[in-house]
């Protein structure tokens, strides 16, 4: 097989008709384009996702209580009262169990140096930070013996420091939760916003004792945060924590649920994926379109170049030389149209992430993907033009008018 | 023997025709005699239904379509009436053609050598890079000529090469052919205009299919005196008005 001589020829022919084959490769060029552009916008979307679930600590279980159902009308989780501090402890003696958080969440006005801010008010442990993954800005995080002695002790978030203290350091200062006084002992590092868009930063932690007996009356708890040795670990660490849970609460019925943060991050994955295949699909149509397009321009250029070929043919063309020719000018279109479809894609992607603000990924494997398949649909809509061509008789072919 | 329909049309029948190295044939007859169909056997084109057909050594009526593919490749060069060139593709490149097809690769500058020779043979060497649109008819069939001749054919086929040429071009084209006979190649052409048969060596006639003449030619005309007296007629007419 001469491919060389085939190439060169192609090369030439499609050269010679640089505006059709612009026009002709313009339906691949779209339909690369959209893959490789939808493709890095979810891909970019999907990485952030990521990023934060991550951020959060990904062996980190949580714990939340039933739900509460009165008459017809059911709470959602968390609104029945079914998880005690008890439990926490018990959750805490459990093997490969390295950390636990009872948490307790409460919503008040807190006031500090002459300003007033609403905010959300946790009971936590002092593993609350090395569960969530979330560093100490300045100060301390309050100690056990803080949990023991029901200590006013307070940390506090980013933005609640920034609004109560704009410019002075908090540690140190005291900040009244429901007109009590409590001291701030340290500052927690910026986290930014969670995955549902809630700024985490507005917070202040204290002691879980402290908050159930000091700024609420509560024997129940919202939640327990559980941190695993590792995540391989994450699953049989959450079916211990719900055989446990099932014997203590001696309930045939489940009355809490045990969620761990790579299942969050896979539902919210799941979102992301179905949308890319979604755009992957519409343009997986569109490159067929763009192939159907090849396929036609291709049978046109053979009825057209009939006496080319019989001139080919009897100065010595195989038709096997025919076939190889018209088939390398079909992938040469739809692969030259890939490859400005991909670099087209990148560069949308690339406008769309700098005038929105949005990451974006371009994965190497779909700009593999997406060529490969360019060419491949070259080879499918050449085909047939050019096995029509190679089966040409040279006498007719020659003779054609 | 060709099929056209249901009847067996017998193109050509009982032919025995032996053509020698270095010949000039001339192959005359009215249309329907049986000359494309002749042609297009001697070609290689076709394969005769019966009969055999030996050219320079091989029974060429037993090979398959890639074989007779090869042979037109390397043992034949065509001329055709109507010039056959690729539009849009310089003289050279047309020139090139034949050798993309060769089963051994060429180099590239090879065959810019070997097409650059065969364009200087014609004539044409100045003229390599226009396009057939800028050529005149005669520089384009002296392409096709060049091009026939770039693979070194054992044979040159002439399918009615002056038949889109006027009578002083034609003449030019018949010299090309004389001066390449002259150095040795073989040449068949069809044709029927009787003045350019006696540029050859060989007239054979065709009808109905069968030979009813085959005869050397007597009074062979050369093209190279023709065309100077063509020129002295037109410059005593210049002179004369």
């Amino acid at each position: 097989m001469r491919i060389f001589a085939s190439l060169k020829i192609a090369g030439r022919a499609l050269r010679r008709n640089k505006m059709r084959s612009l026009l002709t490769m313009l339906g691949i060029i779209i339909g690369v384009g959209a893959v490789i552009g939808s493709v890095s916008l979810t891909s970019g979307a999907t990485k952030q996702v990521e990023d934060q679930v991550s951020s959060l600590g990904e062996s980190v279980i949580t714990v939340f209580s039933g739900n509460f159902t009165s008459g017809a009308m059911r709470g959602g989780w968390g609104s029945a009262p079914t998880l005690t501090l008890a439990d926490a402890l018990a959750i805490a003696g459990l093997k490969n169990v390295v950390a636990v958080s009872p948490e307790v969440r409460d919503r008040a006005q807190v006031l500090a140096n002459g300003l007033n801010w609403n905010t959300q008010v946790m009971g936590e442990s002092p593993d609350y930070p090395q569960i969530r993954n979330w560093g100490i800005a300045s100060g301390v995080m309050f100690s056990e013996q803080d949990v023991r002695s029901l200590a006013k002790s307070a940390v506090i978030g980013k933005t609640v420091a920034d609004q109560l203290f704009p410019n002075e350091n908090p540690v140190g200062q005291t900040i009244r939760i429901r007109n009590l006084p409590f001291l701030i002992v340290g500052v927690l590092a910026s986290k930014g916003f969670n995955l549902f868009g809630q700024d985490q930063d507005d917070t202040v932690v204290v002691p879980y004792t402290s908050h159930m007996h000091r700024i609420t009356t509560r024997i129940f708890l919202n939640d327990i945060l559980v941190e695993a040795a590792n995540d391989k670990v994450i699953d049989s660490v959450q079916n211990d924590i719900t055989d446990l849970l099932l014997t203590r609460h001696r309930s045939k019925e489940q009355d809490f649920t045990v969620r761990n943060q790579l299942e969050l991050m896979q539902a919210v994955t799941a979102t992301s994926r179905a949308m890319s295949f979604l755009l992957a699909g519409v343009a997986a149509v569109s490159l067929v379109v763009g192939g159907i397009g090849i396929m036609n321009i291709m049978l046109v250029s053979v009825t057209e170049r009939t006496r080319e070929i019989g001139i080919r043919m009897a100065v010595g063309a195989r038709g096997s030389d025919i076939l190889v020719q018209f088939l390398i000018e079909a992938v040469t279109l739809s692969a030259i149209g890939g490859s400005i479809g991909i670099i087209g894609g990148v560069g949308f992607s690339k406008i769309v992430a700098y005038i929105k603000d949005m990451p974006t990924v371009t994965p190497v494997t779909w700009i593999a993907i997406a060529f490969i398949s360019s060419a491949i649909i070259g080879i499918i809509s050449g085909f047939y033009p050019a096995w029509k061509a190679s089966k040409l008789d040279p006498i007719d072919a020659l003779h054609y008018e | 023997m060709y099929h056209t329909g249901e009847v067996d049309v017998h193109a050509v029948r009982g032919i025995s025709l032996e053509i020698f190295p270095g010949e000039f044939v001339a192959v005359m007859g009215a249309s329907g005699s049986g000359k494309s169909t002749l042609m297009n056997l001697t070609g290689c084109l076709d394969r005769p239904t019966s009969g055999c057909y030996w050219l320079d050594g091989i029974d060429v009526s037993t090979l398959d379509r890639d074989a007779l593919a090869d042979v037109r490749n390397e043992k034949i060069g065509f001329v055709f009436q109507g010039f056959n060139l690729l539009s849009r593709t310089s003289a050279l490149e047309n020139t090139e053609m034949p050798m993309l097809y060769h089963r051994h690769r060429i180099q590239s500058h090879e065959q810019r050598d070997h097409a650059m020779h065969a364009l200087d043979l014609v004539g044409l060497g100045d003229r390599a890079d226009h396009h057939p649109n800028q050529l005149s008819g005669g520089q384009q069939q002296r392409v096709a000529i060049a091009r026939a001749l770039v693979n070194k054919p054992s044979l040159l086929l002439a399918d009615e090469p002056t038949g889109n040429l006027d009578s002083q071009t034609s003449i030019e084209i018949m010299g090309v052919f004389q001066k390449l006979n002259d150095q040795g190649i073989t040449i068949v052409m069809v044709t029927h205009e009787l003045d350019i048969a006696r540029y050859t060596r060989r007239n054979v006639i065709l009808r109905d299919g069968n030979i009813v003449g085959d005869t050397p030619v007597a009074d062979r005309l050369n093209a190279e005196k023709e065309l100077q007296q063509l020129r002295a007629a037109q410059q005593a007419v210049k002179l004369a008005s």
